[in-house]
């Protein structure tokens, strides 16, 4: 089959999530032409904040991917997949950090700032290999896989289901953010890690690194949308979703339940942290809040405002949800929570499947 | 109390049994060492006055105490025209004969010279009426003598007290008698005499005590110690060994306590999400926001009754509860009753209110937080003994917690209510159908549990600050404690509570506060794993759904 025929053939099968990637891609591109090929001076030049903005967009939008694949597919509401997400971060944040060298405050060529200010003398165990780049991004993908390997292993064996799993999902976020509260955990306490200089040596305030770290979130956005709408068409796919829709049933079939939630929560724990890593070096900041539970619950509301259990859908919400809050945060700043928590209430109530379902819903009634 | 008010209170009753006294002894031979005092004072130097002040504490009279105490206050005149003493009432200004009692009237202050003292005077003076008190029928104020003397304990002090000892009635008097004696024969230079104090302050738990019989048997860099004797040394290492397991003993006793204490706030938090999580089913996220609403109604009633804090407090509790309750109501009429069966949608929508919650707080009450005053019954501690002492905020909760737990527990056990929210919880459709409003209840459901967290709002605004983010301090911790209990058991909350509030407090010094948080929350993450219903699951059909 010619590339083009596969191409039409994916949208027709898809085409909430072809008219995504084609927005992704077109996205992607103009962006770095406004940003990096046409000169300051002109009116369509976008800013780098714009840029770094997207960027923030486009990460969380790969989170609320990672959160809709196990949510929508497979019924597994987590109130703590920030903690991947921050894990990520962190890990990013280690090789950002140790990158630094000594152009610090305090120039010490191997300890970072805050261990300086802290009087300590050597790296901690848990630093070594982070001046490695290669090591980072392993890291970026074993930790917060690891974690909800160990997790899920005992959550889903003792059968932990429902809003059961997801208070304790919630106390786990909570107690991470606790520990990484502390200065003695060795991540920065509550400043967390910033000031970061380059990354595998080209400077973080260069457009060339910034155009490049932006279509590399694009890349991975795409990618990520990709991966997960393979995963759920798959037949894996469609026990996750047996398993969303009758658990005991499933089983019953024969099926390993806890071992397909097992799987699907751990590469959907991956995808979080990739997200986390390609947030971290573009905004520039990491610190304990991101793992705080309000932020957590966030996240599950752009996947419920945009439509879950449809990948895109969740993407869109992401994107309009932050940029809502962009917006309300600069204009209307006590407005924000107003608007945040009247969503809350009016999605669940009125818009149960979303804006996408809501679309479909809308068409669905003109087609008749 | 301080020992100037003390010494103030003293002086009203010694006077009063002075002035008894006086009008039946006639004025006699022992008024003569009183008076030929009194007549020195006025021109005796600091040095001499130190001895004056001796006779008059040797003399036993009880005048003779209202004129130290007086001399203490610097309210002993002289009275320029006769240089004659004088005892001078600051409030009115009127002068009284300290010998016979009378009323002397009013003389202009620049005719009155005050009798000056210095601080070595101050401290014999008060050691002085110390050994006045002694004599006191009030053992309150015998307890204050004996530890007035023993701050400043020399020979004269120390007979005085071992001439009372055989006297001593009370026993709390005593033992600190006993043990102020001991501590001062340890410094005795006979090894026999020391040897019997050590024996005797086996089970003192005075920190000086302790801290002086380490002193004894630390072993100095070259060997030695400051105690000669072996086996003196050795009973002090036994002595100190037993105190230091009494110490240990009121120590895992008092954070038993606190623990206790901590885990009556979780239990407070959580009984109320016990009742709309277990008995409803429903996960409502503004559980904390609520609580949040019952301590600014707290902040509100006390900013409306200023003058009445200690009855504020009491007021605020039903207004909390019927404030928390109305919003709990609203919240089940106006979202929840749409999202029955769907959990999960229950959870995101309460979280929705909570942030309106927050945010409306945050625009009426602006973000600072709000201090709610504590008031004088409830502030300050219980000190059980030397050793062991809680404060009355931590120890009125415990019973706070306790009495809304029973409370609960009746309304539910032995009310048409409670039996009808019982009933809708175990077989809903039944109870329909037995003629029950389903609706009304859960609606009075939903509401009680929120007024229960306004309750615990209350008892959290004596805890700490009161802030738009009150509540989300606690809503992981509560839900732990509901999960750990077992949902739709208020026992298993209770214990729950419990146990987590105690485990924190033993685990808080090995470890920090906040080390301590997250073990529990690890312990409890297993612990789920382990028991996925909780310590009592529900049993039967209610447990499938």
């Amino acid at each position: 089959m010619s590339r083009s025929g596969l191409l039409r053939s994916a949208f027709a099968k898809d085409p909430g999530g072809g008219l995504f990637l084609i927005l992704l891609a077109a996205t992607g591109l103009l962006v770095s032409l406004l940003y990096y090929v046409v000169p300051e001076t002109s009116a369509l030049h976008l800013s780098g904040y714009t840029v770094t903005l997207l960027a923030k967009y486009m990460s969380y939008a790969m989170l609320a991917i990672a959160v809709d694949l196990i949510w929508g597919y497979c019924g597994i509401l987590s109130l703590g997949h920030g903690a991947f997400f921050a894990l990520g971060g962190y890990a990013m944040g280690m090789y950002l950090m140790r990158a630094i060298g000594t152009r610090g405050v305090y120039g010490d060529p191997v300890l970072p700032d805050f261990m300086v200010f802290l009087n300590w003398k050597e790296l901690p165990w848990f630093w070594h290999g982070f001046d490695q780049f290669w090591f980072a991004l392993l890291m970026v993908l074993l930790v917060p896989g690891l974690l909800a390997l160990i997790f899920g292993f005992f959550a889903f064996r003792s059968r932990v289901s429902g809003v059961y799993l997801s208070i304790i999902t919630q106390a786990l976020t909570y107690a991470l953010m606790l520990a990484f509260f502390r200065n003695d955990m060795g991540f920065g306490g509550n400043n967390g890690f910033t000031d970061f200089k380059d990354i595998v040596g080209f400077s973080l305030q260069n457009p060339a690194t910034r155009v490049v770290l932006f279509l590399c979130t694009t890349l991975a956005l795409g990618a990520s949308y990709w991966l997960c709408r393979r995963v759920v068409s798959s037949r894996f796919g469609r026990v996750i979703q047996a398993v969303r829709d009758a658990e005991s049933r499933a089983r019953f079939l024969g099926y390993k339940v806890e071992s397909y939630k097992l799987w699907v929560f751990v590469f959907s724990a991956v995808l979080a942290g990739i997200a986390g890593a390609l947030y971290v070096p573009q905004i520039g900041i990491i610190n304990p809040s991101e793992f705080s539970p309000a932020n957590s619950i966030e996240i599950v509301i752009w996947v419920a405002i945009g439509g879950r259990g449809t990948l895109y859908g969740a993407a869109a919400g992401a994107v309009f949800v932050n940029y809502a809050k962009t917006y309300f945060t600069a204009a209307l700043p006590s407005f924000w929570l107003y608007v945040l928590g009247s969503l809350f209430i009016l999605v669940t109530l009125f818009l149960p499947n979303g804006i996408v379902g809501a679309i479909a819903a809308i068409r669905q009634r003109g087609s008749k | 109390m301080t020992w100037k008010s003390r010494a103030a209170r003293l002086i009203q009753i010694i006077t009063l049994t002075s002035s008894l006294l006086v009008s039946w002894s006639a004025l006699g031979a022992q008024d003569q060492p009183l008076s030929a005092v009194l007549q020195q004072l006025p021109v005796a130097s600091f040095a001499e006055k130190q001895d004056l002040v001796h006779r008059l504490a040797q003399s036993g009279d009880p005048r003779a105490r209202s004129v130290l105490a007086a001399l203490l206050e610097g309210n002993l005149v002289a009275r320029g025209a006769d240089n004659h003493i004088y005892l001078l009432n600051p409030a009115d200004g009127r002068l009284r004969d300290p010998i016979s009692s009378e009323d002397a009237g009013v003389a202009a202050p620049e005719q009155l010279v005050k009798i000056g003292i210095n601080n070595q005077l101050r401290k014999t003076l008060r050691v002085a009426l110390a050994q006045f008190d002694l004599a006191s029928p009030d053992s309150a104020i015998r307890l204050g003598a004996v530890k007035e003397m023993l701050r400043a304990p020399d020979a004269a002090v120390l007979a005085a007290l071992r001439d009372r000892v055989p006297q001593e009635t009370d026993a709390s008097v005593r033992a600190l008698m006993k043990s102020g004696l001991a501590l001062a024969d340890l410094d005795s230079e006979d090894a026999q005499k020391r040897l019997v104090a050590i024996e005797a302050l086996s089970g003192s738990l005075n920190p000086d005590v302790f801290n002086r019989l380490k002193e004894m048997v630390e072993v100095r860099p070259d060997g030695s110690s400051a105690e000669p004797d072996a086996t003196v040394r050795a009973a002090a290492l036994r002595t100190l060994r037993s105190i230091e397991n009494a110490r240990t003993f009121y120590s895992s006793l008092q954070t038993l306590l606190f623990g206790f204490s901590q885990g009556s706030i979780l239990v407070l938090a959580a009984i109320g999400l016990a009742i709309t999580f277990g008995v409803m089913g429903v996960i409502n996220m503004a559980h904390g926001e609520l609580m949040m609403v019952g301590a600014y109604a707290t902040y509100v009633v006390q900013q409306l009754m200023p003058d009445y804090l200690g009855a504020s407090i009491l007021v605020a509790i039903p207004v909390a509860f019927v404030v928390s309750g109305a919003v709990g109501v609203a919240i089940e009429r106006g979202i929840v009753r749409f999202l029955y069966g769907r959990p999960l949608e229950t959870l995101l929508a309460t979280f929705g209110v909570s942030l309106l919650l927050q945010q409306a707080v945050r625009d009426i009450f602006t973000a600072n937080n709000r201090s709610v005053v504590t008031p004088q019954w409830l502030s300050g501690s219980l000190e059980i003994n030397e050793a062991l002492a809680i404060t009355y905020n931590h120890l009125y909760i415990i019973f706070f917690t306790f009495a809304v737990f029973f409370l609960l527990l009746l309304v539910l056990r032995h009310t048409r209510f409670g039996l009808e929210v019982r009933a809708v919880a175990q077989n809903r459709a039944m109870a329909k159908a037995m003629g029950i409003r389903t609706e009304w209840i859960d609606a009075l459901t939903f509401g009680m549990g929120s007024g229960i967290a306004g309750m615990a709002g209350v008892a959290l605004s004596q805890l700490t600050n009161v802030g738009p983010n009150l509540g989300q301090s606690y809503i992981v911790d509560s839900f732990m404690v509901v999960v750990f209990g077992g949902v739709g058991n208020l026992w298993g909350t209770q214990l729950g509570g419990n146990a987590l509030g105690v485990v924190n407090k033993v685990l808080e010094p090995f470890s920090g506060a906040v080390l301590a948080k997250i073990f529990v929350l690890i312990f409890l993450i297993l612990f789920i794993q382990r028991r996925p219903r909780g310590l009592f699951p529900q049993k039967g059909r209610a447990a499938e759904g």
